[in-house]
């Protein structure tokens, strides 16, 4: 029986040009206080535009109505348990909002003088330092907009450091678990990726990564706890056997939410790693981004942080713009600040203590989704679950149910579908991660979804596989959008 | 819950690390606050600020009043707290949003196609540049010598490891605009592109059909980049690029120190295959309603892998949208009587600048910003007088430029403003 | 389901040989695991293959497969209404949904390749598996 929701009306609404008419405007402008300019005088009548062609011109109501529709259409964390694994949906206090939006930090300019900038320089040596306290790293730095801007980042200065030794090296070892942008990240840096396979267990393979590492080896980009929520038990070994053969250690952190406050990356081996402010640190998603990805470092690598770098001399903060060894700026200015400010202000509010209540309900929450599940969804791996579980749909294909399937019909149940299809090592993988936010009430609701629909692929396959049935969309065709590309709202053709 | 799972105490659930990666102290961070006191750390730190001073800064980060309703639109929960889009079914919402998104950006860029969004404009350059090799299978660049220089330092470190030369393209001294000669003598069968931004870092209108044309003759590509993109609304568009990056920071987000932003991504239709990021796309659902997904994924890291046409995976959605609401707020209208102001603004900045004996660096055409010489002295010395009242001044320029500086006005700077910063010159 | 007069490669591709010119297309298998084809990258027309190297790729919503070429040769002909309607390699997979046409340069080649019948239990050991 479906108990967390029942429907109710959303509003239609066309796209804004169709909305558009004439003449109509919703913005207000002051009356110059300085003489009017003839733009064509000033800027050449060559390089002056007509105007917008299909631009929309609709009233602020207009505006307004048209955004608030919009919004109901989508699913958020604000109405519920969001259990994208890998993605850390958790919580977004409002504070953090507040925090950011006001006018000494909002409006400050990055060129502004220093000694006008005392405030957002100590944010960010602030958060800097805390976050090396979390991570048991020597260094941080905060200007990568997102993880795998970070991953880029991280992995550029393992280049620049095995440059100063006298040889970049040629590949990147990466476990076959691993996220996409692992891989892509390497390609960009300009190493050959080559895979290691997971064993049984769904860890890394040690002697696979032993056969693998060799005077090429630039570094191991590896994650932990690994994408199947499995914490590497045998991190401080590999970490031993990279070092031995002058490689690096690479850990991408989107799974730090396990660890806070309970493990450090820096005191298990690792040499260089990104945070994921959107995920463990609670800046919100924002219907995919914007985020911040930390990049954490040992003692060695520090000369090759990027630019700028934040330092504090007694009472002052300064933002030095050179150095040599850096790997130069990865981005203009300070990264995306505003999200540093957020999750300074999460930091704040939880302290160490209440960091580390964080992830052990996290942690928590997980196993206790496991056990509620594991009787009705194959389990692949019996490893203990640390801040996600992975099932796989091996139980529900036999009646020709996928992922796929189970995870639209969730929607049904009034709750975000989790991670589909992802580990690639778990055929047909249910990736889920309810983070720290639920109360134990949500994921008997969860629990409970997914109990029905388990017993709804045995006795009603088709009423999974056509999910979802109650939403205002029902399945959308995206081989349509694939084969005919359309990306872009055209004016009908009589206009 | 903990004894359900079989475990008496929390450690429990943490038990099976092993023992030398296990945290054995508290981490050293001071103890949680409540709202109250985080919010008076912050509003010390803001307090630290140049709050209540004018300001004449832009070069890259520009100062623009932002509609109130955008704020009501983006703190929704519904937009603030969901993520990428990936069930469609439970997310038209932000689909159809990122639809018009990309619909506004190539109407504005005159573009084919544009992407969901990039970091910000500084790494949507590299990015451009990455995709020009991959179409053109040629590894030179050329950058016009009148890029922002932090964005130059970013393609650097972007492209320094993968063996492309990069080669810089003067900028006249007189005009300010891209020396077409030297462009036309560094040009050969192995340029991928040509990247120049418009309005250029000191403000200028770049000649982007007589750059075009010397691009094209040798097979390359013109990326063409810009960071003020209320220029957009009365300057012409460039049509005759390939490819388009570009920062949405002036739509409606504040300067936030430098980020975050909005890079955007648009390009000529016919490499839409080689472009970076997120696409939305329309198609229908299974009773034939029109809908939008994401679309074109096999470009992306979380399919092609290592073969993707970037890592990029989370962009800067949400300012996406304000920049979206905002572009819908201005409209038609809005978007041009804005940029009027803007040149009206910075043209009586120019004349009282003037009437204290300062000269203009460049002669061509500027749209919010330009490159002033103070009479005597250096602009390191007007910034400093003008401090003292309350101002913050322009960016200071070095190299060949040192002491002149890089002055912007918008809509936002009153006329009082301008004199008050034209007595300290 | 697998034509006899085909022949079949470990990647999924088969091989129709007329004279010397061979027909190249992805197995019924191959498209099956794939889901709905939405696009095809095909070789240009005077393009080189190599036996066992790619020659293009086939991509579905979710997933980019490359495609190994059975045999070395130069192409002769590539099929240009894959391009406005990938479908067809579902839809007839070993017929209209041909990939390109080459002129072998090594009949020999095709002694490595399997036949129907191996390729049958080649795909039921795989699924298996």
């Amino acid at each position: 029986m479906i108990k967390k929701v029942r429907p109710h009306q959303t509003q239609n609404e066309p796209l804004i040009f169709e909305r558009s008419s004439p003449g109509k405007f919703g913005y207000q402008l002051p009356e110059l206080d300085v003489p009017v300019v003839d733009p064509q005088t000033a800027l050449g009548a060559a390089n002056v535009r007509t105007e917008i062609p299909h631009f929309p011109e609709v009233s602020e109501v207009d505006v307004i109505r048209h955004y608030t529709r919009l919004s109901t259409w989508n699913y958020a964390i604000d109405l519920g348990l969001y259990p994208l694994g890998s993605c850390t949906m958790k919580y977004n206090p409002r504070v953090n909002e507040f925090v950011a939006r006001l006018d000494g930090i909002a409006w400050a300019h990055p060129y502004q003088p220093q000694q006008l900038a005392q405030g957002a320089l100590r944010i960010q040596h602030d958060l800097e330092m805390y976050l090396a306290e979390i991570t048991g790293m020597d260094a941080v730095t905060l200007q990568p907009a997102a993880g795998a801007h970070g991953e880029l980042t991280g992995i550029l200065m393992i280049r620049a450091y095995l440059e100063a030794q006298g040889d970049a090296r040629k590949t990147v070892l990466i476990p076959d678990s691993a996220h996409g942008t692992n891989p892509a990240t390497a390609a960009m840096a300009g190493y050959e990726v080559k895979e290691i396979p997971s064993n049984a267990r769904g860890l890394i393979d040690f002697a696979a990564l032993e056969a693998a590492v060799d005077d090429s080896t630039a570094a191991l980009m590896m994650t932990n706890p690994n994408t199947v929520g499995i914490f590497e038990e045998d991190i401080a070994k590999v970490a031993e056997l990279l070092h031995s053969r002058g490689a690096q250690l690479y850990m991408d952190g989107a799974n730090m939410n396990a660890l806070v406050g309970w493990a450090r990356p820096g005191d298990f081996g690792v040499d260089v790693m990104h945070l994921n402010l959107h995920k463990t640190f609670s800046t919100p998603h924002g219907g995919g981004g914007p985020g911040a990805g930390p990049v954490a470092v040992k003692e060695h690598l520090t000369p090759h942080l990027p630019l700028p770098r934040v330092v504090k001399d007694g009472e002052t903060y300064t933002a030095i713009t050179q150095a040599a060894g850096s790997i130069g700026r990865v981005r203009a200015f300070y990264g995306n600040f505003g999200v540093l400010v957020r999750a300074l202000a999460y930091t704040l509010a939880h302290g160490g203590n209440g960091l580390k209540n964080a992830t052990l309900d996290a942690v928590l929450n997980a196993n206790y989704i496991r056990k509620g599940i594991e009787d009705l969804y194959h389990l692949p791996y019996e490893s203990p679950a640390m801040h996600e579980v992975v099932f796989s749909d091996q139980r529900q294909t036999k009646q020709g149910i996928k992922t796929g399937d189970i995870a639209k019909r969730l929607i049904d149940y009034g709750f975000h579908p989790y991670t589909v299809s992802f580990p690639l090592i778990v055929h047909g993988a249910l990736m889920i991660e309810p983070t720290e936010t639920e109360s134990r009430q949500e994921l008997d609701l969860f629990i409970d979804a997914m109990r029905s629909i388990a017993a709804e692929a045995e006795a009603d396959p088709e009423l999974v596989r056509g999910a979802p049935h109650s939403t205002r969309t029902s399945r959308v065709n995206e081989t349509q959008a694939a084969r005919n590309p359309i990306v872009k709202w055209e004016p009908p053709a009589s206009q | 819950m903990l004894r359900s799972l079989g475990h008496s105490a929390p450690e429990g659930l943490f038990a099976h690390l092993p023992p030398e990666s296990r945290l054995n102290r508290p981490l050293d961070i001071p103890d949680g606050i409540s709202e109250y006191e985080i919010i008076d750390y912050f509003k010390a730190r803001a307090a630290e600020g140049a709050v209540d001073y004018a300001s004449f800064l832009g070069a890259g980060s520009y100062r623009h009043f932002r509609p109130v309703v955008v704020d009501s639109l983006v703190t929704r929960g519904e937009f603030l707290t969901s993520y990428t889009p990936y069930q469609a079914e439970i997310s038209q919402g932000v689909l159809t949003a990122i639809f018009e998104f990309q619909t506004m950006v190539a109407q504005l860029t005159g573009m084919d196609v544009a992407n969901a969004s990039m970091y910000d404009g500084s790494t949507a350059t590299p990015e451009a540049a990455m995709m020009a090799m991959r179409i053109t299978r040629r590894d030179k660049l050329l950058v016009a010598g009148s890029l922002h220089p932090e964005y130059n330092e970013v393609l650097d470190t972007y492209l320094k490891h993968l063996e492309a030369p990069r080669q810089q393209v003067k900028y006249d001294r007189e005009s300010g605009q891209l020396d077409l000669a030297d462009l036309e003598s560094q040009l050969d069968d192995q340029t991928a592109a040509l990247i120049v931004q418009s309005p250029n870092f000191f403000g200028i209108i770049e000649q982007i059909d007589e750059i075009a044309e010397r691009v094209h003759r040798h097979g390359a590509l013109l990326i063409v980049m810009f960071t003020e993109s209320v220029a957009m609304g009365i300057v012409k568009p460039p049509t005759a690029a390939d490819i388009v990056a570009g920062e949405l920071q002036s739509f409606a987000h504040p300067p936030s120190f430098g980020g975050p932003s909005c890079g955007v991504l648009a390009a000529k239709g016919k490499f839409i295959r080689q472009m970076p990021g997120r696409l939305a796309g329309e198609t229908v659902d299974a009773d034939g309603r029109r809908a939008f997904c994401l679309t074109l994924s096999t470009r992306e890291q979380y399919i092609r892998r290592a073969k993707a046409t970037s890592n990029i995976c989370t962009n800067q959605a949400l300012v996406a949208l304000m920049g979206t609401i905002y572009m819908t707020v201005f409209g038609k209208a809005g978007l041009r009587e804005l940029a009027e102001q803007n040149i009206a603004k910075a043209r009586y900045l120019e004349s009282v600048l003037r009437d204290k004996g300062a000269k203009l660096e460049f002669t061509g055409p500027y749209f919010n910003e330009f490159v002033v010489r103070p009479m005597q002295g250096a602009a390191a010395d007007v910034n400093k007088r003008a401090l003292a009242k309350n101002v913050v001044g322009g960016f200071e320029l070095s190299g060949p430029l040192e002491g002149a500086m890089l002055v912007c006005a918008t809509e936002m700077n009153r006329r009082e403003e301008m004199d008050r910063f034209a007595e300290a010159f | 389901m697998y034509p006899k007069d085909y022949r079949y490669t470990k990647e999924h591709e088969w091989v129709r040989v007329a004279g010397d010119v061979a027909t190249i297309g992805i197995t019924s298998h191959a498209q099956d695991q794939l889901g709905d084809v939405v696009f095809v990258e095909l070789p240009a027309a005077n393009a080189k293959l190599h036996a066992g190297q790619t020659f293009g790729t086939v991509e579905s919503v979710k997933a980019v497969s490359d495609i190994y070429s059975p045999i070395s040769g130069d192409v002769v002909e590539i099929n240009e209404a894959l391009i406005d309607a990938p479908e067809k390699i579902n839809e007839d997979p070993h017929g209209d949904g041909w990939l390109v046409r080459a002129k072998m340069a090594n009949k020999a080649e095709l002694d490595s390749l399997m036949s129907a019948e191996d390729y049958e239990q080649y795909i039921a050991a795989e699924t298996e598996s």
